[in-house]
Order: structure tokens, then sequence, then C-alpha cells
């Protein structure tokens, strides 16, 4: 594997490639079906194939992109669907405020390149690298940026197909943003701190949607369930991680 | 293959809030030590603003929905994501039918 001419480089940039696409690899094969169903729901929305395309490589962030499709409507809700987007990818800043420091042979602009890959996924995966060994460009590059080409691909092939489907409420298609929003919420759990924050934020938001209709339900249940979870979290010590 | 301007809008502005979510934590290194309930309050983000979108498809629609929510959350639980999708399609399609 090593390059001959290279001999004295002490990073294996194969290997670490190797390893980035065999850690991303279940990942990008989980996230096709997603992508499909993303895709299939934009065509339901009246998104265009090379609109829904276009949104899974530019914003490239499935929470989000879900949570739009959700709250699309025609005129198209812009500040609505930015806000959205800003509170829930959010985390990010957090995870790159982690993940920065333990890229120290990552120049400027390859963290700048870098991060527009940064997904929940491989942050996950980059992190458990950085716990035994030092984070390389070939590693990273290799877990983050692969994943588009799973994601679009089926984005696009769902929006091709789901023009076809017809009507979504018919087979049930309709709930499938919930489904899909329940099982991601399930991975955010914690135990007391996430229950008072959901409970809240669930309230809350279908209580605003009775009295003032969409889409101030969305920022009035967020911020409620932040309140509540932060009321609930214990005074003075750290809370648990969300996994 | 059509790209109409106001959705192009959208999904640009979305695409920057995006990115420079991802790339502020490089500057903020060593600024941001969150910790206690300022911690807790921002892990639970993600959660309540997906828990915000649903609630009035979920509480808010009728009965088959708000059960079919129940049931798929307690498959969420113990299933993949792609099999809890499933049981709440199936659920929902089931109840829906049940209440005619």
């Amino acid at each position: 594997m090593n390059k001959p001419f290279a001999p004295s480089a002490p990073v294996d940039t194969a290997r670490e490639r190797a390893a980035g696409i065999r850690d991303i690899m279940p990942v990008m094969i989980a996230a096709a079906p997603i992508g499909l169903l993303f895709g299939a729901l934009c065509a339901g929305k009246g998104l265009s194939p090379a609109e829904a395309g276009l949104m899974s490589v530019l914003v490239f962030a499935g929470g989000a992109q879900f949570a739009a499709l959700e709250l699309w409507t025609w005129p198209v809700p812009i500040a609505t669907l930015a806000f959205s987007t800003l509170l829930i990818n959010a985390r990010h800043i957090l995870m790159g405020a982690s993940l920065a420091p333990k890229m120290r042979g990552f120049s400027l602009g390859q963290k700048l390149a870098g991060f527009y890959f940064l997904t929940d996924e491989s942050w996950a995966l980059a992190e458990r690298r950085a716990k035994d060994r030092a984070l390389t460009p070939a590693y990273w590059f290799a877990v983050a940026a692969l994943l588009p080409f799973s994601w679009v691909s089926s984005t696009i092939a769902g929006a091709i197909l789901g023009s076809f489907l017809g009507d979504p409420a018919r087979i049930g298609a309709d709930f499938a943003f919930t489904a899909l929003f329940i099982g991601l919420i399930a991975g955010f759990w914690n135990g007391r701190v996430s229950a008072a924050a959901i409970g809240a934020s669930a309230v809350a938001s279908a209580a605003t949607y009775f009295a003032f209709g969409p889409p101030w339900h969305v920022a009035a249940g967020a911020l409620t369930g932040i309140a509540a979870a932060y009321v609930a979290a214990p005074v003075g010590e750290d809370a648990p991680e969300a996994a | 293959m059509t790209i109409d301007p106001t959705t192009l809008t959208a999904i640009l502005a979305m695409a920057l809030i995006t990115y420079l979510t991802r790339i502020a934590g490089i500057f903020l290194v060593g600024r941001l030590a969150l910790s206690g309930r300022a911690k807790a309050a921002f892990d639970a983000i993600p959660p309540a603003v997906l828990v915000a979108v649903i609630a009035p498809t979920a509480l808010a629609t009728g009965w088959p929905e708000t059960l079919a929510a129940l049931v798929t959350a307690v498959a969420a639980t113990r299933l993949p994501l792609l099999a809890t999708i499933a049981v709440g399609v199936a659920s929902v399609v089931l109840l829906r039918m049940v209440a005619g």
C-alpha cells in the first residue's frame, strides 16, 4: 500500500482512505432508501426532480430537509424554512467545535471544504476514530464526502419514481414523515431531560397550531421544549451526553 | 426538469444557513464550553424542533394519526429507522380503514 515515492510519509493515505470508505459504507446503504423516500415526498409536494436533487446537494442535511418539506407550502415560506433549518442544524456548531481541534493536520481550506460534508454520521465516526489516532484529511474526506453520492442519487430517483405514485395519502405515505421523525427523535433520547423537551414541545406546538395555525407552531414548540430541557436538567453538573 | 426561482431561493437560504452552522465550530473552538443546563438545553434543540414539526399531524389530525404515532414511538425504541417507518405507515393505513 505504501507509495514508493513517499517512503517517509508519516501517514498511509491509501489505508486512511480505505478505513474511511469501510466506515461510511453501511451508512451509505442505509441512506439510500431514506433518500428515495425524501425524493418521493418532494414529488408529492410538487418539487421537480431537479429541485429535489439540488436541495440534497446544497443543503445535504436530512433532518432539516424533511422538516422543510413538511413545512413546504405554495407560495414557499422562505423565512419559515430558513428558521427551521437554523434551529435543526444549530447542533452542527457544537459538533464542529468539538471536532475541529482534532484536525491538526488540516489546513484551514481543508477544514472549510471538509465541513461542508459534516453530518451526524460522519461526525460520530470521526470522533470515534480521533479517540485513538490522529484524524487525517484522507480519512475525513472518505468518511464524509462519499455520503452525498448515495443521498443525492437516491433523492433524484425517488423524485422521479414518486411522481408516478399519485396521492401519497392513499398508501399512507403522507404519514412517512411523522414516522421518520419519531424514529429520529428516538435517536436523541437521553432520559428525563429529553422526555421533558419532547413532551413540552409536542403540547406547545399542537396548541399553537390550533390557536394560530402554521408556521408559528414550530418556533413555539421548539422554544418551549428547549426551555423545558433547561428546567429539567440538574443544576451545576454536566448533563448526560446525547447519543 | 424545472427549477422555480422562489424554490431556488429557499434552497439557497437553507444551504447557506446550514453551511454556516457547519463551519461556525472552527472559529468557536475554546470559546464554546457549554455545561450543565445550557448544554442540556442545546442538546435538546434537535428533538424539540423535530417534535414541534410533526405535533400537528400526530396530535391534531384525528385519532388514527395519534394512535399510529404512539405505535410508531413504541416501534422506534426497538426497531431500526426504516422498519419504524414501515410500522408507522402500515398502522396509519389500517387505523384509517377502521375509522372509515
